[in-house]
């Protein structure tokens, strides 16, 4: 026995799950979406996937590489904004396209601001952004089956015909890669919740306040059928479920993680009745990761055994 | 009757009760010199009553309590005083000991006090703890007998007996239950003939239900007693979890148990309290648990108080692999020692030796804002943004964010996918606070 043992402030044990295996469930929970827009679009969007996932790790690792960083690859992180930049492309988008929005998504949304942990937007979700941006026609023109056409929630939009329900839940319809199957999507989800990767705070709130929103603004009213497409439609489910719940850019309280939930479901339904697109879930999402810092400013817990703030703090309880 | 829990808190991933759960106490004697710290209690530190080459006999006083809030220290062993000087704790201090050269025949003091527990008066018994040199075993050592008499005495409405044992590895208490439960429902009469509207409450982890039967079972139809089931949780034997789970009151780091009229002891201070007054005896001899996956045959010891800590693991057969880390206390709340020669004091529980150090083989990595940290806080701060705080120093805000509400448990650590050290950053910035605090500020 050598003379001096380790010491270390307490705890002393450490609990097994670490980032990378939270990374890892997150990139098993997106395969039943990933597989079906594969299956759905063809092998343009297998290459795609890889593509993208291959490119963010390697822009996270030469960036980290030549800013004399930790390279923080092993964290899955990359590999995850990879694989969900991928997601919300169409099939047959340009690779070269693609690579860019990754440059875009992992150098200047992330690294820039300190890398995982420190970034205040939705990695993702800023390359997407700034995909539709530049390159706009790219990013909304859909083939399927060799047919261009609309999505689901873009003819809902337009015409106010809501397209089949069935289909659309299982995902056999026009869009990106990952947000046509809702099924897929859920089966993900359930896998999250369950192993408790994910809050349901978020995504529940954020799913029935939307729902609240469509039934009382949208062209539909209290119509089930048109609220249902409304919600299988574009990249809701994906959203709530994969991109509003990014820690990062998501409140750290549980009040917090409530009213983000409703603010998302407020401003998705108001970009997608009122605006001129049909979708709304990026902006909504990255309009809110930016509003993260003041709600959570204001949704500070309590301390056990305190009075709540807005009554006065420290004041012994009554006897 | 249903199981009474709290919000937050975490399920360590090895219990490690099973290594040392159905061993037997066992008493220990050690056979080499025994420091006595003149401090093992929160308050002054107790002011030597003997002088080197005195001769001493177990049970008799060689630390006079000086203060309040102070206890006394008796020799665990009888022999002769080699020294007064400053040794290093199992806490890293230098604390001012009492060195005894054991003669190894364990001679007592004689009792000379023959009188009755239920012809006492609440006085005299509440001097008997005090003389006992008594304190808070589970860890904190706060003087009993300072607990014992709250300025709301007549209002206290439950004496609860923490017997959540809710550390890993740790089976003191347990034992201590299992083995003796009439003792410890013999104590706790004690305490309560002393509160005249108190309720005797005994909470004890669902993992224990053999100790939560055998206690019902000596209870009959009592009232004065009640034994209530926790749901095995860390830090469910937190003072604050615990009043919470068993009366459903709350209190915050500046209240005391009393202010919801709740006294809070620890099972093995029971033990010491019906000693002290039934059996006259002062408080120098302890259970230890000595386990781990390191130690050849985990056990639990009861110890002379000031037994050399490298003594008591040879006795639990030595290592059968090299440990990495040596823990005095639980996994998640005890402090790691660098080595073994530091004494056995009144609130070491437990000796816990790991072949490996969970600790170093994870390296802190970004926060990654999971909220995992805010969901296990059992005082319901935010253990992220906090650290962040206390790293950058800025005290005015580590205080307006609830930091001194941290009882620094340890879960946000424990739980923290990222590996960060959470609990030591906002335990060293509390402890700073505090001590300007005290500084007059």
């Amino acid at each position: 026995m050598s003379d001096l043992l380790n010491v270390s402030s307490n705890p002393h044990v450490r609990d097994k799950r670490t980032t990378s295996s939270i990374m890892l469930s997150v990139i098993l929970a997106l395969i039943p979406a990933t597989a079906f827009g594969i299956y759905n679009f063809g092998y343009k969007a297998l290459v795609l996937v890889a593509v993208c996932i291959v490119s963010s790790v390697l822009f996270e690792g030469i960036y980290e590489y030549l800013m004399k960083q930790k390279i923080t690859v092993k964290d899955l992180s990359a590999a995850v904004t990879g694989l969900l930049i991928a997601l919300n492309l169409p099939h047959d988008f340009p690779i070269w396209m693609a690579v860019l929005g990754c440059g875009f998504g992992i150098i200047v949304v992330k690294q820039v601001f300190g890398g995982i942990g420190q970034n205040f937007m939705n990695p993702a979700l800023g390359a997407r952004c700034f995909l539709i941006l530049s390159f706009g026609t790219k990013m909304t023109v859909f083939t399927y089956d060799g047919v261009t056409g609309a999505t689901p929630l873009k003819q809902l939009k337009d015409t106010g015909a809501v397209d089949s329900l069935k289909s659309m839940f299982i995902g056999t319809t026009a869009g990106t890669i990952g947000e046509t199957s809702v099924i897929a999507i859920l089966i993900g989800a359930i896998y999250l919740l369950g192993k408790g990767i994910i809050d349901f705070r978020i995504p529940f709130t954020y799913i029935i306040s939307f729902a609240v929103f469509i039934g009382i603004f949208g062209e539909g009213g209290f119509n089930p059928e048109f609220i249902a497409a409304h919600l299988c439609g574009g990249g809701l489910m994906l959203g709530a479920f994969f991109m509003a719940t990014d820690y990062v850019t998501s409140p750290i309280t549980k009040v917090g993680r409530i009213v983000f939930g409703i603010l998302l479901g407020i401003l998705t339904g108001v970009f997608r009745v009122f605006g001129p697109s049909a979708e709304g879930v990026s902006f909504a999402i990255i309009f809110c990761n930016l509003l993260v810092p003041i709600i959570e400013r204001v949704t500070m817990p309590t301390a056990f055994g305190c009075k709540s703030r807005y009554l006065g703090r420290f004041k012994k309880e009554g006897n | 009757m249903s199981i009474l829990s709290f919000k937050g808190g975490v399920h360590p991933h090895n219990d490690g009760k099973a290594l040392s759960k159905t061993r037997p106490i066992e008493d220990f004697e050690p056979k080499g010199e025994i420091v006595i710290p003149l401090s093992q209690h929160i308050g002054t530190p107790a002011a030597p009553v003997v002088k080197p080459g005195d001769k001493v006999l177990v049970n008799q006083k060689i630390g006079e309590s000086s203060g309040f809030i102070s206890a006394n220290v008796h020799s665990s062993v009888s022999g002769t005083v080699k020294k007064i000087e400053a040794r290093r704790m199992a806490s890293g201090n230098k604390v001012m000991c009492v060195v005894i050269d054991n003669d190894n025949r364990y001679n007592e003091c004689p009792i000379t006090d023959f009188r009755k527990a239920s012809e006492m008066s609440d006085k005299e018994k509440l001097e008997l703890i005090k003389e006992a040199g008594i304190v808070g075993m589970g860890g904190a050592g706060f003087p009993s007998h300072v607990k014992l008499s709250p300025q709301n005495k007549e209002d206290i409405e439950y004496i609860i007996v923490n017997g959540a044992e809710c550390e890993p590895y740790l089976t003191s208490d347990y034992r201590r239950m299992i083995e003796n439960p009439e003792y410890l429902l013999e104590g706790l009469r004690i305490v309560l003939s002393m509160f005249k509207k108190a309720k005797g409450i005994i909470a004890i982890e669902d993992n224990k239900l053999d100790a939560v039967i055998k206690l019902k079972k000596l209870l009959h139809h009592d009232k004065d007693i009640e034994v209530r089931t926790l749901f095995t949780k860390y830090p469910q034997g937190g003072e604050r979890a615990l009043i919470y789970a068993v009366t459903g009151r709350k209190i915050n780091s500046s209240m005391l148990p009393a202010d919801v009229k709740c006294i809070v002891h620890n099972v093995d201070t029971i033990f010491a309290i019906r000693n002290a007054v039934i059996n006259k005896k002062p408080l120098v001899t302890r259970i230890v648990t000595v386990t781990g996956d390191a130690v050849k045959r985990p056990q639990n010891y009861k110890v002379p108080i000031g037994t050399n800590i490298r003594e008591l693991v040879e006795a639990a057969g030595g290592f059968k692999k090299a440990p990495e880390k040596i823990i005095s206390g639980g996994p998640m709340m005890g402090t790691a020692i660098y080595n073994l020669d530091a004494p056995i004091v009144k609130g070491t529980s437990s000796i816990l030796a790991f072949t490996k150090d969970e600790v170093r083989d994870s390296e802190p990595s970004s926060c990654i804002n999971c909220g995992r940290c805010v969901s296990v806080c059992p005082g319901r701060v935010v253990p992220a943004r906090l650290s962040v705080m206390a790293e950058h120093g800025d005290k005015e805000a580590f205080i307006k964010n609830n930091g001194m509400e941290c009882c620094e448990c340890g879960c946000c650590s424990y739980i923290c996918p990222a590996k960060r050290n959470l609990t030591q950053a906002i335990k060293s910035m509390r402890q700073d606070i505090l001590a300007e605090r005290k500084g007059g500020k």
